[in-house]
């Protein structure tokens, strides 16, 4: 099978069962929320005809019509990019995820790029000086670092970088008395606001990199083409860039892929923490007042974009690195 | 006929034996040139033996004491009490109960699933192993974490944890099971298996004798790094605020502190705010620690490196 039409084929059958999941999940679990919400509507006072009516007007299909109707009316009205209505804000989903999906983008993207650039960096550093106090101590902080969770580090800068020492703004997108627009302050606000995110993801995700572009460059340094340019008197540096580094770094694009996902899953506890208007605040603003379509919006959002840059990743690499097309056929 | 069974049961259970004295002698010498094995090693034995006897010797009273509110670290409340005047040193013992009991739970549900699932997708191959591995695709691709809260959050009672276990397992178990799969596939062309099976010996023989002792050093490192990641997982539940729970519990805690008692802005909540900090972040360095020595056991490579 074509390598690509496989990708394909993950990426709809992903989707696809993301769906199935959180349909099935709301819909035919024992005390499950759309029953709820119709005895909440009863308990109002509506009668039955009219509480149906208002949990249709919110979710977009009828809870008394055959569970496959309902099932298919689900996908209908997904597909329509109608999400249904936020039972708590008296918005559309979609439209609250469209607000907020850019902040996620913004924080999650540039925290990617960093914490590589940083890990692959410090790979690189510590190999050259393998067995050396600098690459045991880094090694060993970039295993623990990676192994705690970003709940964890993100509640520490919270309470001393922001609160005590205030250093940096403990919450919300950007400065309070600052209007959006294209203006140097409100670029400065917005990135010194995403500075602690950040860096909570940075220091939990940098050890993966480091370490894998470590044990990557200790084996290319041992490849005979490298001992070849030494012997030809090649310059240092480029031995270390065009022959080492480009042969180490391949086989991190594949890590591109698990690296995002796990963003976005820990996007809910450090949104959560700095309060910055994502998609994970607004799952986990979901999941306490148990507002389920705001929940499965943001449920769903997140695996497609893990789905989608999971994809482009996939392709890219094959663009790179043209041995995964040939030998995957 | 029945003596001769039972001497050779007997041998049998002596080479065991000897291989099992000799295995964790051998253990215990790379421990004791590994000062951070033995680190992480004794922080895991501390974590557990608070688990399974501090509950018993140090009681739990959750009666509120508003008079003793916030009182700081003193030898007769040694973390201090919370916003009610209750031993924070308690919660957090009690509270291991729970979290080590997940932990380890969910570690070994994955493992028995990933087992089971790996070796059979792996030794059977053919059509089994291709829908298989693409189920194991879609898993890996759905973000884990928000398909745990989701199915937590639907769940509207309060959970045992064997549940919570349960329900950790169904969203992490895709990645080792296909490690365990690629794993078998390639210790099914190696030549011993290819003269195993020319004698004769039967695919149970096989699987169990031949194929599972080489994957047990991997396995034993998986477990490590599933729990991590179940302490990870069940702590972040808690600490959301989204599970319903009746006992005390580390992420439970960590809520508590920052978003009913303020923590952010009263110092006086920090003993109760950090002491779930300082166990969780001690807890996972105790595990990746001694994470690394089992790589080191195992990978006679990285043994020599080091010496």
């Amino acid at each position: 099978m074509n390598w690509v039409v496989r990708r394909i084929i993950n990426l709809v059958l992903t989707i696809f069962i993301s769906v199935s999941v959180t349909f099935f999940i709301v819909r035919i679990m024992p005390g499950n929320p759309i029953d709820t919400l119709i005895q909440e509507y009863l308990m109002e006072g509506y009668s039955y005809r009219e509480a149906l009516t208002a949990v249709h007007s919110i979710i977009g299909y009828m809870p008394d019509q055959p569970l496959h109707i309902q099932y298919i009316d689900y996908w209908k009205a997904l597909l329509r990019g109608d999400l249904g209505r936020s039972v708590s804000l008296a918005t559309s989903v979609a439209q609250i995820l469209g607000f907020a999906i850019p902040w996620t983008v913004f924080i999650v993207s540039i925290s990617l790029l960093l914490s590589f650039a940083l890990g692959v960096a410090l790979g690189v550093y510590a190999a050259y000086r393998r067995g050396s106090l600098f690459d045991h101590s880094i090694s060993v902080f970039a295993s623990i670092s990676r192994s705690i969770p970003p709940y964890i580090i993100g509640v520490v800068f919270v309470v001393f970088l922001a609160v005590q020492l205030r250093l940096f703004p403990a919450y919300g997108p950007y400065g309070g008395g600052v209007t959006p627009g294209f203006t140097l302050q409100f670029i400065g606000s917005v990135l010194y606001h995403a500075a602690l995110p950040v860096i909570t993801y940075i220091v939990t995700t940098f050890g993966g990199w480091m370490l894998a572009m470590k044990s990557n460059t200790v084996s290319v340094l041992g490849e005979y083409y490298v001992v070849a340019a030494k012997a030809r008197g090649l310059p240092d540096r480029r031995i270390s860039l065009t022959y080492v580094g480009r042969n180490a770094i391949l086989p991190l694009f594949t890590r591109f892929a698990i690296s995002i996902g796990y963003m976005f899953g820990g996007v809910v506890f450090v949104e959560t923490i700095f309060s910055y208007p994502g998609i994970g605040s607004y799952l986990s603003y979901a999941l306490r007042v148990r507002d389920w379509t705001l929940m499965t919006g943001c449920f769903l959002l997140i695996t497609i974009a893990v789905v989608v840059s999971n994809f482009v990743a996939d392709l890219l690499y094959s663009r790179l690195d043209p041995r995964i097309r040939f030998s995957a056929k | 006929m029945e003596a001769k069974g039972l001497t050779k049961m007997k041998k049998g259970i002596s080479r065991e034996l000897q291989s099992w004295v000799s295995q964790s002698r051998f253990t215990f010498k790379i421990l004791k040139r590994d000062r951070t094995g033995l680190v992480g090693l004794s922080i895991i034995v501390f974590f557990a033996l608070m688990a399974i006897i501090g509950p018993e010797i140090y009681p739990l009273e959750m009666m509120p004491h508003p008079e003793d509110r916030f009182l700081p670290p003193s030898l007769e409340h040694p973390l201090g009490t919370d916003f009610a005047g209750r031993d924070t040193l308690a919660q957090i013992i009690h509270g291991s109960r729970s979290v080590m009991t997940v932990a380890f739970l969910s570690g070994l549900f994955v493992v028995l699933i990933s087992i089971v699932l790996g070796i059979s997708s792996g030794y059977i191959g053919g059509k089994l192993d291709m829908v298989m591995m693409r189920i194991v695709d879609v898993f890996l691709t759905i973000p884990s974490f928000p398909l745990l809260v989701i199915i937590a959050a639907s769940v509207n009672r309060v959970l045992n944890p064997v549940e919570i276990a349960l329900i950790i397992a169904v969203v992490q178990w895709a990645g080792l099971t296909r490690a365990i799969r690629s794993q078998v596939l390639s210790i099914r062309e190696e030549n011993y298996i290819e003269s195993v099976q020319c004698l004769g010996l039967g695919a149970f023989h096989i699987i169990f004798n031949e194929i599972f002792p080489s994957l047990k050093p991997y396995i034993s490192m998986s477990l490590c790094l599933t729990i991590v990641n179940a302490i990870y997982s069940q702590v972040g539940l808690y600490f959301l605020g989204i599970m319903p729970y009746t006992s005390v519990n580390w992420g439970a805690m960590l809520n508590i502190a920052l978003y009913r008692q303020s923590g952010l802005l009263n110092t006086k909540v920090w003993p109760y705010l950090f002491s779930p900090v300082i166990c969780v972040i001690l807890v996972q360095t105790g595990f990746i620690l001694f994470l690394h020595t089992l790589e080191e056991i195992f990978n006679p490579r990285l043994r020599s490196e080091a010496a």
